[in-house]
C-alpha cells in the first residue's frame, strides 16, 4: 500500500516521456491510415471480383440482361430488365411514402414535441432499423398482405374508382408491388428520419431566433429558417433511405411475388434484381446462369452507385445555392 | 390479431427448431472425443432433416464425425466438382455436361432416400381431398384452367360444389428440387407442358406468383382463397395442409404417403437394367399403389477416391446409410428405398475405388 503513491508518481512519469515522444503519433497515424484505405480497397475488391464473374455473361449476351425480359433459366435467355423495373419502382414507392412520414416525425421531434416524449418516440422509430428483415417479411405475409387485399385494395380500385387506369387495375392477390413498396418505406423510414431529427436539430438557436424576431409564425419559422438550412442533410437522410430500399432483399422477396414481367400495375406481382439473385444463386450451376446472375448484381452495382453520385450532386447543389 | 398470434408462433417454431438442431449438433459433437471433422459434404437441403439425423446416430455408434453444409444441389454439384467436399447431394441428377467437368474422374449417383411433391390448395368449403389427373395440374399451372369450377376440375370431382372464383397459382421463386420434380412429372405425362415450358430447378411459369421455400408457397396458399400450390410432402404432413389426390399410371387417384412413394420406387426398380447409374426419374411409375410425382435424391461420390482413408470411412456410412439409416426415414416422413434396390445400390457402392490415384 505504501507503494501506492509512488506508483501513481511512476505513471505520470512514463506518461510524460510517452507524450513527449512522437511515436504514438505515428503508429495513431499509421492505423488510422490503413483502416480509411482499406474500406475503399475492399469497394473495389468486391466490385472487381463481381465484374470478372459477370464478364462471361456480358461477353455472350451484351446489354440484353438489363433490357430483354425474357428470363427463361431452361432455355438459356437471361433478361433482367422486370428485376430492374421492379427494383426502382419499388424503391420509389417507398419514398414517396417513407420521406414525408420520417421528415414529419423529424420535425414533430426537434420542434413541438414535449422533451419527455422527445426521447421513448425517437427510440421507437429509430427501433425500426433494428428488425431484422426476415421479421419484416413475416409481418408482410400475415399482416400487410391480408390488409391490403381485403382493405387497401378494393378501396382504391373500387372506392375511389383507380381500377380503369392502369396503376390499379388486375386481380389483387395481395403479393404485389405495392406491398414490397410499403414494406420498403417502413424499413427506410427510421434511417430518414433519424438523420433529419438530428440535423434539424443542428438548426443553430439564432437561427429560429431571427425569424421569429421578424415575426415570423412557429409554421414559418419552420418552413423559412430551419428546414431550408437543414436540407442538404435531410436529402442525404433520404439517400441513405433509398440505398437501404434499393439493397432489400429478404423482405421484399416474400411479399413481392417474385414475377419477372414488368406491369403498370401496383396490384400486380413484380421483381427486384436483388430478390432474383437470391433465389435463384443457390440452386445455378450452369456457367452462364451463374454469370447472368452475376451480371445482374453488377448491374444493381452501377444502379447503388449513380443513386449515390445523384445525391452527392444534390447534397452539393443545395450547399452551393445557400452559400450564394 | 389472429394473424400476428399466428406470425409470433411461427417465429417461437422457428426458434425452438433451432435450438433442437443445435442441441442434436453438441450432442454428436460430445459422442466424439476428438473434435476433428472426418468427412465434409454440401448439397441439398430438401434431405438435410434425414442426413443431419444419419449424421448425428453415425457420430454417436461409429465415431466418425460429418460435416454437412446444406447450401442447395447447386452449390453441392460445385464443391464436388471442384473438389472442395468429399462428398455432394443433389435432388437432381446431374447432367451428362455437369459430369464431364467434375475435376475428380467419374462420379456415382447413390440414391438414398425418396421425396414427393404434393399439390396444395385452399379452396373454400372443400373439404374432401380434390382429385386432380396430370392434365388439369398442367392446366392449372400453365394457365389454361383459370376458374375452379372448371369442367376440366368439375368433371373429376362429382358431388363437390366448386366455386367460380379465379385459381391464384403459387409456385417457388427459388431454383429447386421440388419445382424439378414438379415440371419432370408434368414434362413426362403432359407432351404440350413438354413443349412450352419443360422441366428445370426454376421455369419459365406462364402464369402465377413465385414464393421462397416450401415455407413460403405453402403459407401463400394458406393465406389466400382460391390459391394452388405445391410443396415437399414431408412438410405438408407435418403442417396438416390439404393434399390433392393425383391420378397415376394406373388410374387410380392417390394421396401422398411415404408407403405410396417407396411403391413408385419399386414399380420402377423392376424395369432397371443391371448396369443402371440411378440417374432415374421415377415420375409417373406404374403400380397401382404408386405416387406419381416422386423422385430419389442422392449423395455424389467419385468412384476413385485419392485419399484411402477418406474413402473407406465414406463407403462405410453409405452402407450403413443403406441398411440402418433407411429404417429411420420413415420417421421423418422420407420415403425408404424398397429393400431389394438398397442392395443393389450397395452393390454399386461396393464398386467405389480406393486406390487412390489413376
Amino acid at each position: 500500500m505504501t507503494s501506492l503513491s509512488a506508483q501513481w508518481l511512476d505513471r505520470d512519469r512514463r506518461r510524460l516521456i510517452l507524450e513527449q515522444s512522437a511515436i504514438p503519433d505515428t503508429v495513431y497515424g499509421i492505423l488510422t491510415a490503413a483502416c480509411a484505405l482499406f474500406i475503399p480497397a475492399l469497394v473495389i475488391a468486391i466490385a472487381v471480383a463481381i465484374f470478372a464473374a459477370a464478364w462471361p455473361a456480358f461477353a455472350k449476351l451484351g446489354l440484353s440482361i438489363v433490357t430483354s425480359s425474357d428470363w427463361d433459366v431452361a432455355g438459356g435467355h437471361f433478361g433482367a430488365a422486370p428485376a430492374v423495373f421492379g427494383t426502382l419502382v419499388s424503391s420509389a414507392i417507398a419514398l414517396v411514402i417513407a420521406t414525408p412520414l420520417a421528415i414529419g416525425v423529424a420535425i414533430f421531434l426537434s420542434e413541438f414535441s414535449p422533451a419527455w416524449l422527445r426521447q421513448p418516440v425517437g427510440f421507437l422509430v429509430d427501433l425500426l432499423a433494428a428488425i431484422p428483415s426476415v421479421v419484416y417479411g413475416l409481418w408482410g405475409i400475415f399482416v400487410l398482405i391480408p390488409l391490403l387485399r381485403e382493405h387497401v385494395m378494393p378501396f382504391f380500385r373500387d372506392t375511389l374508382h383507380l381500377g380503369s387506369t392502369p396503376f390499379f387495375s388486375g386481380a389483387a392477390y395481395g403479393p404485389s408491388m405495392l406491398a414490397a413498396g410499403v414494406i420498403l418505406a417502413i424499413m427506410a423510414l427510421p434511417y430518414i428520419s433519424a438523420v433529419s431529427r438530428e440535423v434539424l436539430m443542428a438548426v443553430p438557436r439564432s437561427q429560429r431566433e431571427a425569424a421569429l424576431a421578424l415575426g415570423a409564425t412557429r409554421w414559418e419559422m419552420i418552413r423559412d429558417a430551419v428546414v431550408p438550412y437543414a436540407r442538404s442533410g435531410i436529402i442525404g437522410g433520404i439517400m441513405l433511405g433509398l440505398g437501404r430500399a434499393l439493397g432489400e432483399t429478404m423482405a421484399v422477396t416474400m411479399v413481392i411475388g417474385n414475377r419477372p414481367e414488368i406491369s403498370a400495375s401496383l396490384l400486380a406481382p413484380g421483381y427486384t434484381m436483388a430478390s432474383l439473385i437470391a433465389n435463384e444463386f443457390s440452386e445455378a450451376t450452369n456457367d452462364l446462369h451463374l454469370s447472368a446472375l452475376m451480371a445482374v448484381g453488377a448491374a444493381l452495382f452501377v444502379i447503388t452507385l449513380i443513386v449515390n453520385g445523384i445525391a452527392r450532386w444534390l447534397v452539393w447543389s443545395v450547399s452551393r445555392a445557400r452559400a450564394k | 390479431m389472429r394473424a400476428l398470434k399466428v406470425a409470433a408462433l411461427m417465429l417461437l417454431t422457428v426458434a425452438c427448431a433451432r435450438e433442437n438442431a443445435s442441441n442434436s449438433n453438441t450432442a454428436s459433437s460430445t459422442a466424439r472425443t476428438s473434435g476433428s471433422v472426418d468427412l465434409t459434404g454440401a448439397g441439398a437441403t430438401f434431405p438435410y432433416p434425414i442426413y443431419s439425423k444419419w449424421f448425428s446416430d453415425y457420430a454417436a455408434q461409429k465415431g466418425v464425425k460429418i460435416n454437412y453444409q446444406s447450401i442447395g444441389s447447386g452449390g453441392g454439384i460445385r464443391q464436388l466438382s471442384e473438389e472442395t467436399v468429399d462428398f455432394g447431394a443433389s435432388d437432381s441428377p446431374m447432367s451428362d455436361d455437369e459430369m464431364s467437368k467434375a475435376k475428380g474422374g467419374p462420379v456415382l449417383h447413390i440414391p438414398t432416400v425418396l421425396g414427393a411433391d404434393v399439390v396444395t390448395y385452399n379452396v373454400p368449403g372443400v373439404t374432401a381431398p380434390l382429385k386432380l389427373t396430370p392434365e388439369a395440374i398442367a392446366g392449372i399451372f400453365s394457365g389454361s384452367i383459370k376458374k375452379w369450377n372448371d369442367t376440366r376440375i368439375a368433371s373429376l370431382n362429382s358431388g363437390v360444389t366448386l366455386p367460380s372464383s379465379d385459381i391464384l397459382v403459387v409456385h417457388r421463386s427459388d431454383g429447386s428440387g421440388t419445382t424439378y420434380i414438379f415440371t419432370d412429372y408434368l414434362s413426362t405425362t403432359v407432351p404440350s407442358w413438354k413443349a412450352s415450358i419443360g422441366k428445370g430447378k426454376e421455369v419459365k411459369w406462364p402464369v402465377g406468383i413465385g414464393a421462397k421455400g416450401n415455407e413460403g408457397v405453402a403459407g401463400q396458399v394458406k393465406q389466400t382463397p382460391g390459391a394452388i400450390g405445391y410443396v415437399e410432402l414431408a412438410y405438408a404432413k407435418q403442417n396438416n395442409l390439404p393434399i390433392a389426390a393425383v391420378r397415376n399410371q394406373a388410374g387410380q387417384f392417390v394421396v401422398a404417403s411415404v408407403a405410396g412413394v417407396t411403391a413408385a420406387a419399386a414399380g420402377v426398380a423392376k424395369s432397371l437394367p443391371e448396369n443402371t447409374d440411378y440417374r432415374l426419374s421415377i415420375v409417373n411409375a406404374p403400380g397401382a399403389d404408386s405416387y406419381p410425382i416422386s423422385s430419389f435424391t442422392w449423395l455424389l461420390v467419385y468412384k476413385q477416391q485419392k485419399d484411402a482413408a477418406k474413402g473407406q470411412k465414406l463407403v462405410d456410412f453409405l452402407n450403413w446409410a443403406l441398411t440402418e439409416g433407411e429404417q429411420s426415414a420413415a420417421s421423418l416422413d422420407y420415403a425408404p428405398l424398397p429393400t431389394d434396390m438398397a442392395a443393389k445400390v450397395k452393390a454399386r457402392v461396393a464398386t467405389v475405388s480406393l486406390s487412390g490415384a489413376k
